[in-house]
């Protein structure tokens, strides 16, 4: 057995329901993203410019584009002899199976699989977070500190920390307390749903975890309490960036548009810290004579002969002219034939809009289902 | 079709194109904004099911085998056949040892394939080349040339072979070199179909002959000795031997007709090496218009008739016209360029005026990336 010192899970089997239309076929963290990526590329290339080279992924919602996508993990530099990445679907045995109740049994029925690697710590994530961070400085925190679990944790203003799970801890980082969307919080401390575990000591609290009828089998609401309840060395580590969870429509199609200002706080132009993704071999994009593009990011293959402002907009997209699109997301290979306008819309996969069609009233995001023919002419929603 | 191996003989003329090859053999000269000439002949084979490939470069390969990797673009990264690099070419054997030549021929030799396709890469086109392997064998012909017809002789296709067809057999009669005197020419694209045992005849002539001349001029020779079969090639072809050519071919493919042709054929598509770069980012102010660009780029400037290729940032105030940019370019505030070439890594300075003319483009040499 080789032993890899930290093993990163990335929960990628949430479903999204309310990201509606965009999560009918495909896992949240497969949702197209950022004119060419998919949400979970931003945990795969953390991971693997983190150093970290085995990544268990947990899929249970719609699965399959969201592991086709990984596939065996090369885009990530992933595809390894030993460690490398690895789906891991809830599967049958001979005492029956079971689907992934809640984040700690995923993990739970996955021991077996962080066994094989004897790992020193493992690192939790979440599929569905949009952010760039070193998990290499957390773990050394985590060591520094002697902690049983790091939570990592994003100041959030105080009005929006009812919306979080919140941290509690004392002046030198030590977590007291953990309130799930509290109604009045007393930290603004939000967890980021990222932790590093000590791998013996997760291990015993998950088995206990399983043994009880009552548990919701919830990293933050079984295993996170039943740790501070047994006095255990919890840390939370401050992460400071940019860091979204595109949970709704709305907070999606803001975080595009977050890439469209030219110092975007992503960073999807840092060259030592690049996003990775699975890129077909597709010709350059071609911009016509009589285009007009403003703050807008444009994929390769595509082809925009009308005016493009405030968008962005996936590969293999043509753009017809005469048309507008403004404040827009359009995702792969959708056409926009002449004279179309599309206002504050975000069109999934392979939508085509005839010539002479309006879409979006400007105010609420329109989106639009993927593969749909949008005919007839006048408003669309 | 029958199962074909290819050989790419990339031992090709760069006299007139130096400036882009002094780091590099035509065949990854980058092109169409994010392609290599190379790549157009290697999709081409495969795109016919072509699925062992063998790449015959001179020296100077370095960024060929950086591009080529283990051929994972072009699905070559077989456990079975797949894509091979041999460091020589089929032109100067005399140069090389006859040893490394005898364990280059085991590789032919190993190969099941009984036919062979032999091509150089500096004819950039998209081919249907199951159709013309099925022309072939339907021809009952010992040797399949490729040709395309032109009507621009004069200016293009320097020093390429010439074919002389007979107007009513269609048979050739001759080959001889395009020397640009007049306009109509059928010019030969070095493709050639045949039987593996006759290629490894004339490797095995060619050595024994110390023969200076092109290999090619070997397979003509044999016109009237075995039977030849000529096969017109109908769509755009251009041959990236000259930097006038090289200018020519790019400014091309902003012709959404060539391009589609070209690049934007979905059942043969143009295979290249993959970079990980974000999309291009068009800032408030930019104006870009027919022109090709490349992701990763970021884009304040001005951008009218041009190719850039990945990573070029065109800074506010800058314009560039009439121009091909490579990878990794800066061009800095209120720089104005025109039909220029700049190769790789190179840094343009504020206010810069470069200017060229359609004819003579000005080259800007690759930068190494010391500092």
């Amino acid at each position: 057995m080789i032993h890899k010192n930290m093993v990163a899970l990335i929960l990628a089997g949430g479903q999204g329901s309310r990201l509606g239309a965009m999560t009918r076929k495909v896992a949240k963290p497969a949702v197209p993203f950022g004119g060419k990526y998919r949400i979970i590329d931003f945990a795969l290339s953390n991971c693997s410019n983190s150093g970290i080279d085995t990544v268990g992924i947990l899929t249970q919602y719609k699965p399959q584009q969201l592991s086709s996508h990984i596939g065996i993990g090369t885009p990530w530099d992933l595809d390894r002899v030993h460690g490398g990445v690895a789906i891991l679907p809830p599967y049958m045995s001979e005492a029956g199976g079971d689907w992934y109740r809640g984040t700690a049994n995923a993990v739970y029925q996955n021991l077996g699989y962080l066994d094989q690697f004897d790992p020193s710590y493992v690192l939790i994530l979440s599929g569905d977070h949009i952010y760039k961070m070193d998990y290499r400085k957390m773990l050394d925190a985590h060591i520094a500190a002697g902690a049983d679990a790091t939570i990592a944790v994003i100041d959030v203003p105080l009005e929006e920390a009812s919306r979080f799970g919140i941290m509690n801890t004392d002046e030198t980082g030590r977590i007291t307390s953990f309130d799930e969307k509290p109604e009045h919080p007393k930290s603004t401390l939000a967890s980021m749903g990222i932790y590093i575990f000590s791998y013996a000591n997760l291990k015993k609290h998950l088995e206990d975890d399983a043994l009880d009828p009552a548990s919701d089998n919830d990293f933050g609401k079984n295993i996170i309490p039943a740790m501070l309840a047994a006095g255990e060395n919890l840390q939370a580590y401050r992460f400071e960036g940019y860091w979204k969870d595109v949970g709704t429509v709305q907070s999606f199609w803001e975080a595009n548009m977050d890439l469209l200002k030219a110092d975007n706080d992503v960073k999807l132009f840092q060259n030592d810290w690049k996003l990775y993704t699975e890129t077909a071999s597709i010709p350059s994009q071609y911009i016509g004579a009589e285009a007009k593009l403003t703050d807008s990011l444009i994929s390769e293959g595509c082809v925009i002969l009308g005016e493009v402002e405030h968008s962005v907009i996936f590969p293999g997209v043509k753009i017809g002219r005469n048309v507008r699109v403004v404040d827009s997301i359009i995702m792969e290979d959708c056409v926009l034939e002449d004279n179309v306008i599309v206002n504050k819309s975000i069109l999934l996969t392979g939508v085509t809009v005839k010539a002479n069609n309006v879409v979006g009233n400007g105010a609420d995001i329109a989106v639009i289902d993927e593969g749909r023919v949008l005919s007839g002419s006048g408003y669309l929603n | 079709m029958r199962d074909y191996m290819a050989i790419l003989n990339l031992a090709e003329n760069e006299n007139d194109i130096r400036a882009l090859t002094t780091n590099r053999p035509i065949a990854s000269i980058p092109i169409g904004s994010r392609y290599r000439v190379v790549d157009f002949m290697l999709s081409n084979l495969v795109n016919a099911g072509v699925r062992n490939v063998g790449v015959f470069t001179e020296s100077n390969s370095r960024s060929l085998a950086d591009h080529l990797g283990t051929g994972k673009p072009w699905d070559l990264n077989r456990k079975i056949d797949g894509l091979f690099l041999f460091n020589h070419g089929l032109c100067n054997l005399m140069y090389t040892d006859s040893k490394l030549i005898k364990n280059n021929m085991e590789y032919i030799y190993r190969s099941k394939s009984k036919d062979v396709i032999l091509s150089s890469s500096y004819m950039v086109c998209n081919m249907d080349l199951a159709a013309v392997a099925e022309a072939h064998e339907a021809s009952g012909a010992d040797i399949t040339v490729v040709y395309t017809h032109t009507n621009r002789a004069d200016t293009d296709f320097s020093n390429c072979f010439t074919l002389n067809i007979d107007p009513d057999t269609g048979e050739i009669t001759g080959a001889g070199k395009n020397i640009a005197v007049g306009k109509e020419a059928d010019i030969c694209m070095e493709i050639f179909l045949m039987k593996k045992e006759r290629l490894t005849d004339f490797i095995y002539k060619s050595t024994s002959l110390n023969s200076v001349g092109s290999f090619y001029n070997l397979i003509f020779d044999q016109l009237g000795v075995l039977k030849f079969n000529a096969y017109r090639f109908e769509g755009y072809v251009s041959c990236i031997n000259t930097v006038s050519s090289y200018f020519k071919s790019n400014m091309d493919m902003l012709d959404l007709d060539v391009s589609s042709e070209l690049f934007r054929n979905s059942d043969r598509p143009i295979f290249t090496k993959i970079k990980d770069e974000p999309p291009t980012l068009y800032v408030k102010g930019c104006k870009v218009g027919n022109s090709l660009i490349a992701d990763g780029c970021r884009i304040e400037g001005t951008v009218t008739d041009s190719l850039l290729g990945r990573y070029v940032d065109v800074e506010e105030g800058a314009v560039v016209e009439n121009s091909i940019i490579l990878q990794n370019v800066r061009i800095h505030k209120n720089a104005h360029l025109s039909h220029v070439i700049i190769d790789k890594n190179v840094d343009i300075d504020e206010n810069t005026v470069l200017k060229g003319n359609e004819f003579f483009p000005l080259v800007i040499e690759k930068r190494n990336l010391l500092r």
